[in-house]
């Protein structure tokens, strides 16, 4: 059995050499596959905060990621036809510039994770389950009906957005802002995790009746939980956007919010990698078995089956023999 | 706005609303009594949908392919539930939306494999085709009149099997204490396995009957599925009552929503804009009704559990 902390830096490692060695080699496309992979494990470390952490089963986390993604869209989409975008009362230009466009995703959906926390979380169970998978087709089908926005076509933007510095166009600068985010995106949830917050919000996931006994309130963990995930994994939405240089409702779609509990669970759910071992194992089986057969969808339903029955940690559990906290 | 327009919408709303309590029913039956979330009560709609498709297709007998969708739905449940569900009773929600996600997949990707990816179709039964007069000069579909018909009597039905039946008292005594009834004697792994396959024998029927209006394609359970789970939050989970009381207000909010509410915004608003805003708003009617309610009651109507 190996530690989880050497598998860690195999995988952070892996990142690192396999997009190099393409670049070498000039295979541009595993680059592109590479970058899917990291802005998937990114939203799923987002969900991984709320769901690992903070034991919430959210079926509803693309709207966060669709809610980035749209973020995204509609700022490039003004900036690219000069058009101002009217706010009510005033009026602000479309951006190119992905530091403001990251800002307004994360803002955006942590402001929509407050909304539908204080609806949600009110509830438990398999009430919190349903009602989470509620509002992610209340905005699917808002988006779908949102004809200024492309409605059901979705939003093309002509140029990817820029960073101050790089050259986004190439595969490689925007692969390393990726990884740059995901790493950041990781510290955060390892502090977390050691912070007294992190401490008191497994507490509360464990035995609310003691958190609350010694004076905390569950609640408000579980709905400060939920919005720092709902901000990354809006982040990762706007990330993934830009990968695309596409907008749809898809984003938004519950398929999408099953395959983000997907990653985690076949990575190893509540531990710090099992989102980015989960994300990477998904898109290399995706363009493997894609390839092999039109019905790989199949086969990831019976590997997931397999896992939910027999190996309840996951990829890492796997590896490291032991089975990770209980959600 | 003539009043003929509304009573058609209203039993548009209807008709759909009693196909939604099909669905509804067997899963709020499947969580009251086994405490499972199951995902995969689209895929078994779906199941009866393609099976009724084949068998009209080929022997060209409605009644015919209504039984065989019943079956086949009921045995694809009830294999399911023996092979993977059973597993998964003991363990947390996650597991289970995870499994039964899974099952989704297969399912989905498994019907494509043997059906294709074009959509099949199954036309309404002659006896039943064509419209309808009713009192006062409305023309009606008979098939949508009689599936409100065959929705109602499936209500009356389930209400007499729980409530007058053998089988009726160990299911609601197993919602209640499955322990107690187990150490009567109740043999509880074969009443889950029937339980489960009630429910999806429903749900089947409801894609088969749905299937003849609509058509008969990969995914379509999954829109109804989330549907039927606005349902059975609005009526409370476990309560067949609720899912009744729940699957009409929320087919009737849909259908009435999507012609009123474009027309409301045009008393204030220029066309165009209307439109746009009442059709948007809309398609999220159901959820905000749902929300509504939760804020209200965060067990739903007839929720007696937290």
């Amino acid at each position: 059995m190996i530690a989880e902390r050497y598998i860690n830096a195999v995988v952070l490692l892996g990142l690192l050499v396999v997009p190099s060695y393409a670049l070498m080699v000039d295979e541009p496309f595993t680059i592109t596959l590479a970058t899917r992979a990291v802005v998937l494990a990114l939203a799923a470390v987002g969900l991984n905060i709320a769901l690992g952490t903070g034991g919430l089963v959210s079926l509803g986390h693309a709207v966060f990621f669709g809610l980035g993604g749209y973020a995204m869209g509609i700022l490039a989409f003004h900036a690219q036809t000069y058009a101002p975008l009217s706010l009510g009362i005033f009026e602000i230009g479309g951006t190119k510039s992905m530091p403001i466009i990251w800002l307004v995703a994360i803002v955006v959906s942590a402001l929509a994770a407050l909304a539908i926390g204080l609806l949600s979380l009110r509830t438990s169970g398999v009430y919190f389950i349903m009602i989470t998978l509620a509002f992610g087709q209340m905005f699917y089908y808002f988006a779908i009906s949102w004809s200024a926005y492309g409605g059901e076509d979705g939003l093309s933007i002509y140029l990817r957005n820029d960073f101050p510095g790089l050259n986004t166009l190439q595969p490689m600068p925007f692969f390393g802002l990726c990884l740059a985010l995901l790493c950041l995106a990781l510290i955060l949830h390892w502090r977390l995790l050691l912070s007294p917050f992190g401490l008191a919000l497994n507490a509360a996931r464990q035995a609310p009746q003691r958190v609350e006994t010694v004076g905390l309130n569950p609640m408000r963990l579980r709905l400060v939980a939920f919005v720092i995930s709902g901000a990354v994994t809006g982040l990762a939405g706007a990330l993934f956007a830009d990968l695309n240089r596409f907008v749809s409702p898809t984003m938004f779609s519950w398929q999408l919010s099953g395959e983000l509990i997907v990653l985690i669970i076949i990575g190893g759910v509540g531990r710090l990698f099992g989102p980015v071992l989960g994300a990477i194992l998904f898109v290399v089986l995706e363009h493997w078995l894609g390839a092999v057969t039109d019905f790989w969808h199949v086969w990831l339903g019976v590997i997931l089956l397999l896992i939910v029955l027999f190996a309840r940690g996951g990829l890492l559990g796997l590896l490291t023999g032991k089975e990770g906290p209980h959600v | 706005m003539s009043t003929l327009l509304l009573i058609e919408q209203i039993l548009n709303g209807l008709q759909f609303g009693v196909m939604l309590f099909l669905m509804s029913a067997g899963l709020t039956l499947i969580f009251g009594v086994m405490g499972l979330i199951n995902l995969a009560h689209g895929s078994l709609y779906m199941v009866g949908a393609f099976a009724a498709a084949a068998v009209a297709g080929a022997t060209g007998s409605f009644l015919l392919a209504l039984i065989t969708a019943l079956a086949a739905a009921a045995t694809a449940g009830a294999l399911v539930e023996i092979v993977v569900i059973r597993r998964l009773y003991r363990a947390t929600h996650l597991d289970q939306v995870l499994a039964t996600f899974a099952l989704i997949l297969i399912f989905s990707e498994g019907t494509r494999w043997v059906f294709g990816s074009f959509p099949l179709f199954l036309d309404i039964p002659d006896a039943l085709s064509g419209p309808v007069s009713l009192p006062g000069g409305i023309k009606y579909p008979l098939y949508r009149l009689a599936l409100i018909g065959i929705g109602i009597l499936v209500a009356l039905g389930l209400w007499w099997l729980t409530a007058r039946t053998r089988l009726g008292i160990q299911i609601r005594a197993g919602e209640n204490d499955r322990e107690m009834i187990a150490a009567l004697g109740v043999d509880i792994s074969r009443l889950y396995t029937i339980v489960f396959a009630l429910g999806a024998a429903l749900a089947g029927l409801a894609g088969a009957l749905v299937g003849a209006i609509q058509s008969v394609q990969i995914g379509m359970g999954e829109p109804v599925l989330i549907l039927a789970f606005v349902v059975i939050v609005i009526g409370g989970i476990g309560s067949i009552k609720g899912a009744f009381v729940g699957a009409l207000l929320v087919g009737l909010t849909d259908t009435l929503g999507g012609i009123f509410l474009p027309e409301l915004f045009k008393l204030f608003m220029e066309t165009d804009a209307a439109t746009q805003t009442g059709s948007a708003l809309a398609s999220m009617a159901v959820y905000i009704l749902m929300s509504l309610v939760l804020i209200w009651r965060p067990t739903g109507l007839f929720g007696a559990r937290a």
